[in-house]
């Protein structure tokens, strides 16, 4: 195949991935639409990290919901099958072929299967039927923002981007990312589900129709998550993780290679500023969690705030700062 | 002092009420004890995060002098005020630098006092199994026909990787005693870091210099076009080198999307190592530096250098070489200056542009169509008066200083342009040579050919290895801190009624265990051996 076919199979692949996405997200959705509404007993100690059962769960029977999250889980390995196709035909689409990660279309593209197929990988040891109706939808988005938004022809690498360096520092910033954006998601899910059971003893009106079957589907979604210490506890293992794996791509390799692409090791450029902001963040947020009066929610805001130094460094730097950055291409 | 400081304190100060108010050495102990406590390493965590972000924002002057200049001139009201703040240098102001050390002072108050805790620690048996074993987060109990003491013989073997005390009728299990060593070898190796990036930025330098091709270059201060030395650097140490740039190559892509990219960037410096020494090549690309005795030489930019002849009226030459052009964009439109302060009767200075393919438009002007020099232009305008070189004030050789000059003008009162090429391109019906003669007697200029330059930076850091070993064994410390579980087993076996009641309980130290699982399996094999011993 020549390298035009390849840049038009990439494409190609990415459109029928985000396909698959979608039916994913709607078999998901249906999942938890089908739940029955769950008779939620009113929370049992509710404290920042919750002990014990929060809510009481009543036997029902599931075999529809298993049917839809089986079917969920079925086209999320199919679009992640598609979305590895993708990214290593982008590659395959270069003259001469190169990793594929050359610009911010391509990061994203790969960034966005480190997420899924870090979400599969860890679906069945951690029962993450909880978290698929976030990933698909949130990997289904991305997917589009980035084929709307940020495509770009296929060109070669230049020059300051030949290096081993860069499988090394891009492979784990990717990895990084995808991993700090599951942890994310599971923070988020904990300040949500915490929320939810502060204000679960008020009384609220019933709404009818099909606005009260939504609250209704949120209800019950919100009731089966996990409880507060295992969603806290995966976010962490998430995070721990990503971070250093983090400190690799950031401050160990990243540095080697501007030493060798720029002459110093440590420039301050945008980039490296917001790559270190990210670090402290989630430094604060591992030794947060350590610590009395900062576990719990306030934690879980910190890895949120990370994550937002992490996205705003990939996004906003390149958009708002990126004249001045040497970081332009990525 | 606040009202909130912690009772100890409170009952101290209460007791001691002949003492001032503020014992130095009660504040002073207060003050530590604030300082070093894990709040308060958050929240200098966070400033020090916040504090980073204006250097993202505003241009640093040692990241980019040029845009940094050019942000005081555009923001005229906020420059003063930014300057005193410490805004344009930002990691080397003083209330970041007093964050990061007041971050420093924490982080040993931290380390040491654990270091000291875990000395004692780490040759610490388990403790002793509590009475009460159901009480512990992880408990099972299983009863079997097998003998108390070969159970827990058994449970000795299952419990590999721990450190195992046996008791009278039960176990005692520890593991995990090398996470808080990952996570002090963690928070020293920071320590470690800083001080090599300290080190490195005291006895350092960096320079750049510009040098076209066939151009030479000493390794001294005075060559350099911007040098950036440590604090404590000596001059006088420079290593003393020499090259000089024999050839600059560079691949335009002529077709395709990619083209006008450029790529495969690589000069060619024959270079002398130590005066007298013997002379050796050298070819230095983006990514592949060359490094004489330590001191590294990289190549970090390239542009054009038109070569340029004035003459007077008379013919002499008065200015004749190659004039460094920088590029703008990656079309490689450059700006430059000539200045003349030789040419009669008055001083002569150029400005203008420099385009490697020239197109035209009416609407445009000239723009350059493609990076490589193939068809170029260099457009123009003249200033004629006192080029201010004599001011004893230092000047850029890339700004003309027109204070003192007024601009060359046509008999219709317009701007005079020179507009050179190096063939005879024709625009706009009029060609356009390669030498023009100035009006009222000021000579002329040749465009005599185009040379290439290199932008080469150079620089030495001592101590290079000392901050990346730091962050290696930073990360190696993590990875301990992150992955090793600690976390205590007893196991209890007694003689109940005729049966060996077996109790398992667990307690995980750390703050992301599954602690559940491990018992589990522990439970299962127990079980399963005491079966098989059922059997036999």
């Amino acid at each position: 195949m020549s390298h035009e076919q390849f840049e038009l199979l990439s494409n190609q692949a990415v459109v029928g991935c985000a396909v698959f996405y979608f039916a994913a997200l709607l078999a998901h959705v249906a999942e938890w639409a089908a739940a029955r509404t769950v008779p939620v007993a009113v929370p049992v100690g509710v404290g920042a990290s919750g002990g014990g059962d929060d809510t009481e769960v009543v036997e029902e029977s599931t075999a529809k919901r298993d049917r839809f999250a089986r079917l969920g889980v079925i086209a999320t390995v199919v679009a992640a099958g598609l979305h590895l196709l993708a990214v290593v035909t982008r590659g395959l689409a270069a003259d001469p072929i190169r990793v594929p990660w050359g610009n911010m279309y391509e990061f994203t593209l790969t960034a966005t299967c480190v997420v899924t197929i870090g979400y599969l990988l860890l679906y069945r040891k951690y029962s993450l039927t909880w978290l698929s109706p976030i990933v698909t939808g949130f990997v289904l988005v991305i997917l589009m923002a980035d084929a709307l938004l940020l495509y770009d022809p296929v060109v070669r690498l230049p020059d300051a981007l030949e290096s081993p360096w860069l499988v090394i520092h891009v492979i784990a910033a990717i990895i990084a990312t995808g991993a700090f954006t599951i942890g994310g998601m599971a923070s988020a899910l904990y300040l949500v589900k915490a929320r939810w059971l502060d204000r679960s003893g008020e009384e609220r009106p019933q709404r009818a129709g099909f606005r009260g079957a939504v609250a209704a589907m949120f209800r019950n979604y919100l009731a089966r998550l996990p409880e507060l210490t295992q969603l806290d506890r995966f976010a962490y293992r998430v995070h721990a993780f990503a971070f250093p794996i983090w400190t690799f791509a950031a401050l160990i390799a990243g540095p080697i290679w501007a030493q060798a692409a720029w002459g110093r090791y440590w420039g301050w450029d945008p980039k490296e500023v917001w790559a270190f902001i990210t670090w402290v963040v989630y430094a604060a947020y591992l030794h947060a969690r350590a610590t009395a009066g900062w576990k719990g929610r306030a934690a879980a805001i910190i890895a949120i705030i990370g994550l937002a130094t992490l996205w705003f460094n990939f996004v906003g730097i390149n958009f708002f700062f990126g004249a001045n950055s040497q970081h332009s291409y990525a | 002092m606040s009202e909130g400081t912690d009772t100890t304190y409170g009952e101290d100060r209460n007791r001691a009420h002949e003492v001032a108010p503020l014992a130095p050495r009660e504040f002073g102990r207060w003050a530590w004890r604030q300082l070093t406590s894990m709040r308060t390493a958050l929240i200098l965590l966070f400033l020090l995060a916040l504090g980073a972000v204006p250097g993202s924002v505003v241009p640093q002057e040692s990241v980019d002098s040029l845009a940094a200049a050019r942000w005081r001139d555009q923001h005229e009201t906020l420059a003063p005020i930014y300057e005193k703040l410490g805004l344009f240098s930002v990691y080397d102001s003083p209330w970041f630098s007093a964050i990061y050390i007041l971050l420093m002072i924490s982080l040993v108050g931290c380390i040491l006092p654990r270091t000291k805790i875990y000395l004692t620690a780490m040759r610490a048996r388990p403790p002793k199994t509590p009475r009460n074993l159901a009480r512990l987060p992880e408990y099972r109990t299983f009863t079997t026909e097998a003998d108390p003491e070969a159970v827990l013989d058994r449970a000795r073997q299952v419990l590999s990787g721990y450190r195992v005390d046996r008791h009278e009728g039960s176990v005692a299990a520890e593991r995990g005693y090398l996470r808080e060593a990952g996570n002090l070898l963690f928070h020293v190796s920071v320590v470690i870091v800083l001080i090599g990036f300290a080190v490195g930025s005291l006895f350092g330098f960096r320079g750049g210099v510009i040098v076209v091709t066939g151009g030479t270059f000493a390794n001294t201060v005075s060559q350099y076009d911007e040098f950036d030395p440590g604090t404590l650097f000596d001059a006088g140490g420079l290593t003393p080198f020499s090259f000089s740039v024999t050839d600059f190559d560079v691949t335009f892509a002529t077709e395709g999307r990619e083209a006008g990219m450029a790529s495969d960037f690589s000069a060619a410096l024959d270079y002398v190592a130590t005066p007298g020494g013997e002379t050796r090549s050298a070819r230095i690309e983006v990514n592949h530096p060359l490094t004489i005795d330590g001191t590294k030489v990289f190549l970090i930019g390239h542009g054009y250098a038109p070569d340029i002849t004035v003459r007077d009226a008379d013919g002499e030459v008065v200015f004749s070489g190659p004039v460094v052009f920088l590029p703008e964009d990656t079309t490689f439109r450059s700006l430059g200056v000539i200045k003349v302060p030789d040419a009669s009767p008055q001083q002569l200075g150029f400005r203008g542009e420099f385009y490697p393919t020239a197109g035209f438009s009416m609407e445009t002007g000239p723009v350059t169509v493609f990076p490589e020099a193939k068809q170029p232009l260099l457009s123009l305008q003249v200033f004629v008066g006192d080029l201010g070189l004599d001011d004893g004030v230092p000047q850029s050789v890339y700004a003309l200083d027109t204070d003192e000059m007024e601009p060359v003008k046509r008999a219709d009162g317009r701007d005079f342009r020179v507009d050179l090429s190096l063939g005879e391109l024709n625009f706009t019906g009029d060609p356009i040579t390669d030498t023009v003669t100035l009006p009222d007697g000021l000579g002329s200029i040749t465009f005599n050919g185009v040379e290439k330059f290199v932008k080469l930076q150079v620089s030495r850091d001592p101590v290079d290895w000392l901050a990346l070993t730091g962050v290696s064994l930073a990360l190696l410390g993590l990875l301990g801190s992150l992955f090793i579980r600690p976390r205590r087993v007893w196991v209890a076996a007694r003689r109940e009624q005729g049966r060996t009641v077996v109790e398992v309980a667990g307690l995980d130290r750390s703050s992301g265990g599954d602690l559940a699982d491990e018992i589990e399996g522990l439970v299962a094999q127990l079980e399963d051996r005491a079966h098989m011993e059922d059997g036999r």
